[in-house]
């Protein structure tokens, strides 16, 4: 069993076990590493984390299948995740939601039919003063209304079809 | 307008005060570290219990005390676990001491540890701050080189090492025990209290003190100024600073940081923060993050209260509340986070709930079936509610799971999701009998919440 990892995931993965004193402690570590690696944790990866870790392969597929942050499934190029809870709710956070939708026409957990984005309607970013917030892959953005979102939405598409 | 006091925040949004060493050097950064070294701990640990500092990650509970409970006979390492874990909805405070001013956290840290030998410390930071992670990272990095994290600092055999441990989106690792258990690389699922106490039986089984960002950070402010004059800002039994994070319908959202007790809601809201949106007017305020209970503005608060050794009688409105954990906890709700919501006259107080209650229901860790099954329950007759028919009786049915959870579980999450049904079927009783008519009566203008 073995799974394709950069060399540079790899030494990260053997520096954070040295964080702890008991080898387990690093299995959140891992599953982040991995997941940032290869976009999400398959079963290959869960044994292989599994085997690093000295423990059950169960021990870690318990976690992915806990965390909301793990994904077993591949998601689109782009991660949008926005704020459902209520300090964001109040500001409009549902209908930024439904922008991010309709312009990628797709639905939350869902991978756009382009395959450009995969929309996440979270809870609480810690953010509520600035609602509605979005987390676009791993960068804050604040008070997007719906103006806003489509702005967002019309870049992501437009670095799309740069890519292209 | 009451003054803000920033002892926490003085440096965060200054122009050009970054959050590297250089800066914070510059600002007298790693000063207070280095004249606590030369003391005995004991006597850092005497100085936090005379402050009177209370937890500010929602408990409230008095740091000195937590600290002074810990096992230093068991012959094991202590740990300290940071709780960057900020997830109670409303609250965004850690987030910006992180992000901005992550050396006063370290010192804070630092200080902490060696008044208490601990060796190792662990920063748990959630999973949505993969930016604050790297931040810390960088700074213990440059902390360590120079000399002020690790082995042997400033010239003296005391050594610790801090890592940052990221989380993974679960609200429950916010829970003491929960986030212990997550840090062993196991699911959060929180540990029953006795015989798990962290300051017993915490990591590894081994002594553990687990603070919150914000706490720590007073610890390095207690140290510099002493104990004794700490005690001496904010109100009796209600010491220090404390930051506020005001969200929702306000015209200035943000973060203020006040003397304990100093400030009103009233003048919090309507002199701080502007006062409600153009042509409304506040509905109900949660005081101190989302599971605190909703306050309704007109309703009055009485009862007797201690002031200066004598009781005086109080009659008070929301505005008069002072915002203190005193305060807050006899009018029926609590400080909690600082996480302080609020809600207009555009705001269906049904819709809300079932805001909070989905919140509530995906955060169950599941392990305790009351809150499991109930938080469930709430969720999907308020979901109901909004989405499907409203019924008359739908209030009582509300209260009566939520009465079934609270005090059946586990861990105070039972409250947390229990504590919003029970204070809004409460309060707004009327709303919760009428809303299919009010749904009728809706005009489409105000946003969704569920």
């Amino acid at each position: 069993m073995s799974i394709n990892l950069k060399p540079e995931t790899l030494a990260r993965i053997d520096e954070s076990i040295t964080h702890y004193p008991v080898k387990r402690s690093a299995a959140l570590p891992l599953l982040h590493l991995v997941q940032e690696d290869l976009g999400h944790v398959s079963q290959e990866a869960m044994e292989w984390i599994a085997a690093k870790l000295e423990v059950p392969p169960i021990a870690i597929y318990e976690l992915v299948s806990f965390y909301p942050m793990f994904r077993q499934k591949p998601i689109g190029r782009r991660h949008i995740k926005v704020c459902r809870t209520l300090s964001c709710a109040l500001s409009g956070s549902y209908r930024t939601c439904k922008e991010f939708e309709k312009h990628f026409n797709t639905y939350p957990g869902e991978i756009s039919p382009d395959g450009e984005v995969t929309i996440e309607f979270v809870e609480c970013l810690a953010s509520c003063g600035t609602g509605p917030v979005v987390m676009i892959d791993e960068e804050l953005h604040e008070k997007v209304d719906q103006a806003r979102a489509c702005q967002l939405a019309v870049k992501i598409s437009a670095e799309a079809a740069a890519r292209k | 307008m009451p003054e803000q006091r920033r002892l926490i925040f003085q440096h965060i949004d200054e122009p050009g005060y970054g959050n590297d060493l250089a800066c914070y050097v510059r600002n007298g950064g790693y000063e207070v570290l280095r004249r606590a070294v030369q003391r005995k701990p004991e006597e850092l640990i005497d100085e936090v219990k005379k402050s009177g500092l209370r937890g500010r990650g929602g408990a409230g509970f008095p740091c000195g005390v937590k600290w002074g409970l810990v096992d230093r006979k068991s012959g094991k390492p202590i740990y300290l676990v940071v709780n960057a874990d900020e997830s109670e909805p409303g609250t965004f405070k850690d987030r910006h001491i992180i992000h901005k001013d992550p050396h006063q956290l370290i010192e804070g840290i630092m200080i902490t540890c060696f008044a208490n030998n601990v060796k190792q410390a662990y920063i748990y930071i959630r999973g949505e701050f993969p930016e604050g992670a790297r931040i810390l990272e960088r700074a213990i990095a440059e902390a360590r080189a120079a000399n002020l994290t690790g082995p042997g600092i400033l010239g003296t055999a005391y050594g610790c090492e801090i890592y940052v441990h990221r989380g993974a989106g679960a609200y429950i690792c916010g829970e003491e025990t929960g986030m212990i258990e997550s840090l062993e690389g196991k699911r959060p699922y929180p540990r029953i209290k006795p015989p798990y106490f962290p300051a017993v039986l915490g990591l590894y089984q081994c002594p553990t003190i687990v603070n919150n960002v914000e706490t720590l950070c007073h610890v390095k402010h207690i140290v510099d100024m002493g104990g004794e004059a700490y005690s001496k800002i904010g109100t009796p039994n209600n010491t220090g600073t404390r930051i506020l994070c005001v969200s929702g319908h306000v015209r200035r959202p943000g973060y203020y940081e006040f003397e304990v007790g100093k400030v009103t809601m009233g003048q919090l809201l309507n002199e701080v923060c502007g006062g409600p949106l153009p042509g409304r007017t506040l509905k109900a305020v949660i005081p101190g993050g989302s599971s605190a209970k909703v306050l309704k503005f007109g309703e009055r608060f009485k009862g007797k209260r201690k002031v200066g050794g004598e009781m005086v009688d109080y009659d008070w409105g929301v505005e008069d509340i002072p915002m203190d954990f005193d305060s807050l906890g006899m009018i029926g709700s609590m400080g909690g986070s600082g996480g302080v919501i609020v809600m207009d006259d555009s705001v269906s107080m049904v819709d809300a709930l079932a805001n909070i209650n989905a919140f509530y229901s995906h955060e169950s860790c599941g392990q305790c079936t009351p809150c499991r099954e109930g938080s469930k329950w709430m969720q999907r007759i308020t979901a109901r509610m909004v989405h499907g028919v409203a019924r008359a009786e739908d209030g009582a049915l509300l209260k009566s799971v939520a009465d079934q959870i609270a005090g059946r579980t586990i861990c105070a999450f039972g409250e947390a999701c229990a504590w919003p049904t029970q204070s809004f079927v409460l309060k707004f009783p009327e709303e919760f009998k009428s809303h299919e008519e009010a749904k009728k009566k809706a005009d489409g203008k105000a946003f969704e919440l569920a």
